[in-house]
């Protein structure tokens, strides 16, 4: 129908106004649009090169052995021993790291979404924004200088690393907190006022209820991003390469301050013909302590996704 | 809030005294009551924990500061000698601040890619996954990118900084003896690249997909091919963002230890030959190296170092949430 | 110079989902066709294929053809980034880039298709845009001051300016009103009947009396119930949809009784 109003000549400049391809401007379409996916694949290629470097070093390392001895007595290319010692360090310092920053931070995201108005609440948000940013060392340098006033110069055992960790860990619990805390819907809670529920019920039973499956997930990655720390660690535990499970009393090894110990020793001077000597094992240990981290911190991140994904209420 | 200070027995309470508590307060009695100050209490820890950090490291810095230069040189390892405290930090703020530059100049232009990637380029479906992906990078743990550093980048990287080195060594950064092994600022500004790509890309990515719908349309209903619709629309709207996201990543890069450790063959200078060996130090490596074996003014000294540090990266972050902060009461607007 | 436009048999689909169903309408070139209907019938979807802007819709897509002047927009020798710039949209809450002041958002589209033009080229082409917007003289001596301070109508029209700054052929305009104040909608009602001596304009409104004061003809669309397609029902001549329609549907719309 449209044959007897349009002219052959209209068609033909429509034409060509449809199909002006200008190439300069595809052109830059084009070289951003390869630029930009490249940047991906360029991110991608440490990630993929660093998990398989470190799965191929490190999986010959780990055995039931590596995972259940400590160091205690280890010297040279000695390739027995373990890192059963640096794992119990590592997750009982980070346990009272836990233990310390859950209960403050989930506190102060409470107060910055259900109380905070004014001054105070500005600032603390924006400081705990501020804390986010200190450097990990510092943090090691800050529980020195606290435990070092009451226990004298050489103090040195896991609940100071504790204290360093929590620094470090506080801001990132309140952050996520708060995110989870504000997705739980106002009407949930004027519904339990209606009810005649004082606030502090309001909140425990069914704001911290409904999203407890955030908070699990937000206290799982913080913990996730901790575990790793070796800086404060190196400068407030120390080092040992024995077993200690008492956190007050002592030095204690941790995964990531066996993994930079153990890398620093280098190679191991081995005579000719002597049994049990590895030159590399200080490395290899290195390694296969770096992959039992990486699978940690892993496992956590994965479980910290699950468990919101399963158990978090539908709100919408 | 008021039970105490208003008899229930009066009527009407004549002078209206000015509420200090909204109306909430009313019905808080009882535990709700403690409870709010158990909170209120929580945030003022924030606060204090943060004082009580910069209080901790003046009071511990103080005695190194205010020693005398030959105090300090024989009571700290590798003081030099007739030097002045401030001297003697210089270097290793020089080295902190240029490792961490060079890193962000690496890291902002992939990360804004990553993050338009994600926000606008990738396949929708696929796009969260991806994102999960490069979090992944921000969850390795230092002390593993110190050893891959060592083991893969530092060689694969040589015959680069060897190449770039000998055809444009005029060049002021390139200049000098480029290191066989690598172990240079060079390469721990890469790995601190890998390190800070993904909080640059997680801020960005965020205040990408903020940008109004309305704005993309616009730009694409004029005729706009999709990277046009970016520059004119997005790049525009997000560019604070981007901004204060580059910070928050060079407030990491300046704190980072254990990659700069392992990696760097340490030295005191300025310098700019980022492929030569023995040339620069960052504060942290230098304090995780020393601390360790310190005692007596070393201790004080290495803590001063370490309150340069904290100062720098205060400045830094503070920076850039007030540059996010300002954002906020911008893009209400529209 | 305006274009007629010739849809055949038009489905647009949300992945599976059936959204628009069988669409054939002529849209003659300097006139203004309104799109009328109740929520949801598919009359805003519809106008965004005729410049293919539901390709941004993820899942969206769309068989059948539209030709502007016999050329098939869908066509594979066709650039959809030459649709866009051919066929001009104002959508419906007024959206000038926040960060451009009121000169940057007339020449936003120029300057994507043509970096190089002369100042004085831009200043003419700014106040030629703007007069045909009607906004000429209230932002002519603020025109570097951010677009986002104008009121709402005015925005509007900054929007308009903005696409007919392009040199469209066809005007697409998705409810341009349902944001503004009564003067500022008769405002921009006014500009409609400026525009379509040059323009051919397409409307989608929710205003039936909108519709009748404003368009030639009248597209009426429906929807049989949630989970059904949208579908046209008749297109006429504004005066006999509004006095005689053919369909029951339409009546008992245009009388108020639904919708």
């Amino acid at each position: 129908m449209s044959t007897d109003t349009t002219t052959p000549d209209a068609t033909e400049r429509t034409r060509a106004l449809l199909t002006t391809a200008e190439p300069r401007r595809r052109r830059t379409d084009r070289i951003m649009t390869v630029l930009i996916w490249g940047a991906f694949v360029l991110a991608m290629v440490p990630l993929v090169s660093l998990l398989w470097t470190v799965l191929f070093n490190g999986a010959g390392r780990i055995s039931i052995e590596f995972l259940t001895y400590s160091m205690r007595g280890i010297f040279g290319g000695d390739p027995s021993g373990g890192i059963y010692h640096a794992v119990a360090g590592t997750l009982i310092i980070t346990g009272w790291a836990t233990v310390i920053s859950v209960p403050v931070g989930l506190l102060v995201a409470i107060y910055l979404v259900e109380y905070g108005r004014g001054p105070l609440a500005r600032s603390v948000t924006f400081f705990v924004d501020v804390m986010t940013g200190i450097p990990s060392i510092v943090a090691g340098l800050f529980a020195v200088s606290l435990f070092t006033i009451f226990f004298g110069p050489g103090a040195r055992f896991g609940l100071m690393g504790a204290v360093a960790l929590s620094v470090l860990m506080i801001p990132v619990v309140v952050r996520s907190c708060e995110e989870m805390l504000k997705l739980v819907p106002n009407e949930l809670r004027e519904a339990s006022y209606a009810l005649g529920v004082p606030k502090w019920l309001t909140i425990v039973r069914v704001v911290l209820r409904t999203s407890v499956a955030g908070l699990t997930t937000g206290v799982l990655l913080a913990v996730a991003r901790v575990i790793g720390e070796t800086a404060p660690l190196l400068v407030a535990v120390g080092v040992t390469d024995s077993i200690n499970f008492d956190a007050f009393d002592g030095r204690m090894m941790t995964l990531p301050v066996f993994i930079y110990r153990q890398y620093s020793q280098g190679l191991a001077t081995c005579r000719d013909g002597q049994a049990d000597c590895v030159a590399d094992i200080a490395l290899q240990n290195a390694w296969g302590a770096a992959l039992t981290l990486i699978a940690i911190v892993m496992l956590l991140n994965v479980v910290g996704r699950l468990v919101n994904r399963w158990f978090a209420p539908k709100l919408r | 809030m008021t039970t105490t200070d208003s008899p229930p027995a009066v009527p009407a309470p004549a002078p209206a005294r000015p509420r200090r508590r909204r109306s909430t307060g009313d019905t808080e009695r009882g535990f709700s009551r403690t409870f709010r100050w158990i909170t209120t209490g929580a945030g003022a820890l924030i606060l204090a924990t943060l004082a009580a950090v910069a209080l901790f490291l003046v009071a511990r810095a103080f005695p190194a500061v205010t020693a005398s230069p030959t105090e300090l040189a024989d009571a700290v390892p590798r003081y030099p000698d007739d030097t002045s405290f401030i001297a003697y930090v210089g270097p290793l703020v020089f080295g902190t601040l240029l490792a961490a530059v060079l890193a962000l100049l690496l890291a902002t232009p992939v990360a804004m890619g990553i993050a338009l990637f994600i926000s606008h380029y990738a396949p929708r479906r696929l796009a969260q996954v991806l994102g999960y992906l490069v979090d992944l990078l921000a969850a390795i743990p230092s002390v593993v990118y110190g050893l891959w550093g060592i083991a893969v980048l530092a060689p694969a990287a040589a015959p680069v900084w060897g190449w770039l080195n000998d055809y444009l060594g005029w060049f002021p950064l390139f200049a000098g003896e480029a290191s066989p092994t690598a172990r240079t600022l060079a390469t721990v500004a890469v790995v601190l690249a890998v390190m800070i790509l993904p909080i640059i890309t997680a801020v960005s990515r965020e205040v990408f997909l903020q940008t109004p719908r309305l704005h993309e349309e616009a730009a694409l209903a004029l005729g706009a091919t999709r990277w046009e619709m970016v520059r004119t629309a997005v790049l525009p709207f997000g560019r604070s963002g981007v901004i204060s996201a580059a910070m928050l990543g060079l407030g990491r890069a300046l704190g980072e230890t254990m990659a700069v450790l392992m990696i760097l063959s340490p030295g005191f200078l300025y310098s700019f030959k980022v492929f030569q060996a023995a040339q620069h130090q960052t504060i942290a490596a230098y304090i995780a190296l020393d601390f360790p074996e310190a005692s007596g003014l070393a201790v004080n000294a290495l803590i001063a170092t370490g309150l340069a540090l904290f100062v720098i990266t205060l400045a830094v972050n503070m920076a850039a949430r007030a540059v996010v902060a300002r954002r906020k009461d911008f893009s209400g607007a529209n | 110079m305006a274009q007629r436009i010739d849809v055949k048999d038009v489905n647009i689909y949300y992945g599976d989902f059936l959204a628009v169903e069988g669409v054939t309408m002529t849209i003659d070139p300097r006139s203004v066709t309104a799109f009328i209907g109740p929520s949801g019938c598919g009359k805003s979807t519809f106008l965004r294929t005729l410049n293919r802007m539901h390709e941004v819709i993820p899942g969206a897509r769309v068989d059948g053809s539209v030709e502007l002047e016999g050329v098939d927009l869908y066509g594979d020798d066709v650039d959809p980034v030459a649709v866009r710039r051919t066929v001009g949209m104002v959508f419906q809450r007024p959206n000038p880039f926040p960060t451009m002041s009121i000169r940057d958002n007339v020449l936003a589209g120029v300057k994507l298709n043509n970096r190089r033009i002369s100042k004085s080229d831009a200043d003419d082409l700014v106040e030629s845009s703007l007069r045909g917007a009607n906004l000429w003289n209230e932002v002519k001596d603020r025109l570097d001051r951010p677009g986002s301070g104008l009121s709402g109508g005015q925005q509007q029209r900054l929007c308009i300016a903005r696409a007919i700054a392009v040199k469209p052929q066809v005007l697409l305009m998705d409810e341009p009103c349902s944001a503004l104040d009564p003067i500022s909608t008769l405002a921009i009602e006014d500009l409609i009947q400026e525009l379509k001596k040059e323009y051919t304009i397409v409307i989608v409104t929710h205003n039936m009396q909108q519709a009748a004061r404003v368009s030639d003809r009248t597209a009426f669309f429906n929807i049989a119930g949630t989970g059904k397609p949208g579908r046209l029902i008749e297109m006429n001549d504004t005066a006999t949809i509004f006095s005689s329609p053919a369909e029951k549907a339409t009546e008992d719309y245009v009388s108020g009784r639904f919708g």
